[in-house]
């Protein structure tokens, strides 16, 4: 079983659904340690797309082209960190997936390229309460699964899976990258919006494949 | 006074389109020869940094050859502006630098240092050691070199009723960088707008002049004489 360009519409519309739908928790997450901004960033970002895809005057040729079209529309619309973050994570898994059909490893080369991505644009690491304790186990729970002969939305699964198990790590850490860094002391004790919302996207991409 | 527009622009990225547009107020005050452009805010005016608006900015300050020294407010506005430089032509982005400095006081000195020409490294030196200007305010003061070989000497008293403030700050920063010199007043570079207003100088008060350089006499007699030309102020 593959995932091919359909799997990759579908990503995207699901995502824009389960950002809207948690708008207003991601509002309240980054009000009590950031500015506040994003799930209103990310609605903004991920409707801006939609209409994107929705005008499209044929259906994109591959994967690919769909991830390049969510890249320079989010880094265009979201305004905060989130669009130049999953801006470049969308713009580095494009590149790394210019295919009709995915495979396993084709997926957990997505899910490389996009953490790539965010760090070489975040410069952050893990331990710093932000969308990288997401992404970071979430990737190597792919590669495990994708090793151990996981079909593609298995390994999809595998990661949402931890990326929600990361994102829930996040709360008692003290926030050394971002705007929560800010806070010093005070950020403890509270999700990363951008943990959450890497899960979210992530839940989104296994349930397209389902 | 050259009334070109200087080789190298600033690009003021900021979460706020008001914030960008006094930081290039202020900045242009101290040098009108600079083009310098905002690059604040959200398309529809709200609060963020818009990737289409820093690109654009990025875009006109590079024409006709130029360089260009990106600042930037919080955290995003650095991300917005690598991800513009990141995916602009090669040969364009290779012209393009973002500072790490504070905004404000960056814009400043990196504008007064375009001004007078400077290149690229320069004025970007020159808004990242904006932030240890002000940082070290309790640091030891800029000694002076120990050896008298070559270091000229002078004093001039500051005549302006409001003492070295801003403008005349920026009109002996702009002077001197005329000259191939190195220059103190009172200890401070006097290459730096902010090292000069750092001084805190009052009216009355002697300057302590000091010029090293090949063309260390020029430079020295320039500024005396502007300083008791009270900057044409007086």
């Amino acid at each position: 079983m593959t995932l091919d360009v359909a799997w990759a519409i579908g990503w995207v519309r699901l995502s824009a659904q389960t950002v809207t739908e948690h708008r207003q928790e991601l509002i309240e997450l980054d009000r009590q340690i950031g500015d506040g901004d994003h799930g209103e960033n990310l609605f903004r970002g991920f409707s801006a797309v939609i209409a994107k895809l929705d005008a499209l005057p044929a259906e994109p040729a591959d994967i690919g082209e769909v991830l390049k079209l969510v890249a320079t529309t989010l880094m265009s619309t979201v305004g905060g960190a989130a669009g130049p973050l999953y801006g470049t994570a969308y713009l580095r898994a494009a590149k790394a997936t210019g295919v009709a059909q995915l495979d396993s490893q084709g997926v957990v080369a997505l899910l490389e390229a996009a953490l790539e991505g965010i760090v070489a644009r975040g410069k952050a690491t893990t331990g710093e309460k932000t969308m990288v304790d997401a992404w970071t186990p979430a990737t190597e729970a792919a590669v495990a699964a994708a090793d151990g002969g996981a079909s593609p939305a298995e390994v999809l699964v595998a990661a949402a899976d931890a990326a929600r198990v990361g994102a829930e790590a996040t709360i008692p850490l003290v926030a050394t990258k971002g705007r929560a860094s800010y806070l010093g002391e005070r950020s403890a004790g509270h999700l990363d919006p951008g943990a959450r919302s890497t899960e979210l996207i992530l839940r989104a991409a296994a349930q397209a494949a389902a | 006074m050259t009334r070109e527009v200087a080789p190298v622009a600033l690009v003021l990225v900021s979460h706020s389109r008001g914030l960008a547009l006094g930081a290039v107020e202020l900045a242009a005050q101290m040098a009108p020869g600079v083009l310098l452009i905002a690059a604040g805010g959200m398309q529809d005016g709200g609060l963020g940094t818009s990737y289409d608006t820093v690109e654009e900015a990025v875009v006109e300050a590079t024409q006709d050859g130029r360089s260009a020294v990106v600042l930037t407010d919080l955290g995003s506005a650095v991300l917005t502006a690598e991800s513009v430089l990141d995916l602009l032509d090669e040969d364009m982005a290779a012209r393009v630098r973002i500072a790490d400095a504070p905004f404000v006081e960056g814009a400043v000195a990196a504008a007064v240092t375009a001004h007078g020409g400077a290149d690229l490294a320069a004025v970007l030196a020159s808004a990242v050691h904006a932030g240890s200007t002000f940082g070290s305010a309790d640091g030891e003061p800029t000694v002076a070199a120990a050896s008298d070989d070559g270091v000229l000497r002078a004093t001039a008293v500051l005549r302006n009723p409001l003492g070295l403030h801003a403008r005349p700050a920026a009109v002996v920063a702009r002077m001197l960088a005329a000259y191939d010199a190195k220059v103190r007043v009172n200890g401070a570079n006097a290459a730096s707008v902010l090292e000069l207003m750092k001084l805190g100088a009052k009216q009355g008060v002697e300057l302590q002049i000091e010029t090293e350089g090949p063309q260390a006499a020029e430079a020295r007699d320039a500024l005396v004489a502007a300083v008791e030309g009270g900057f044409g102020e007086v």
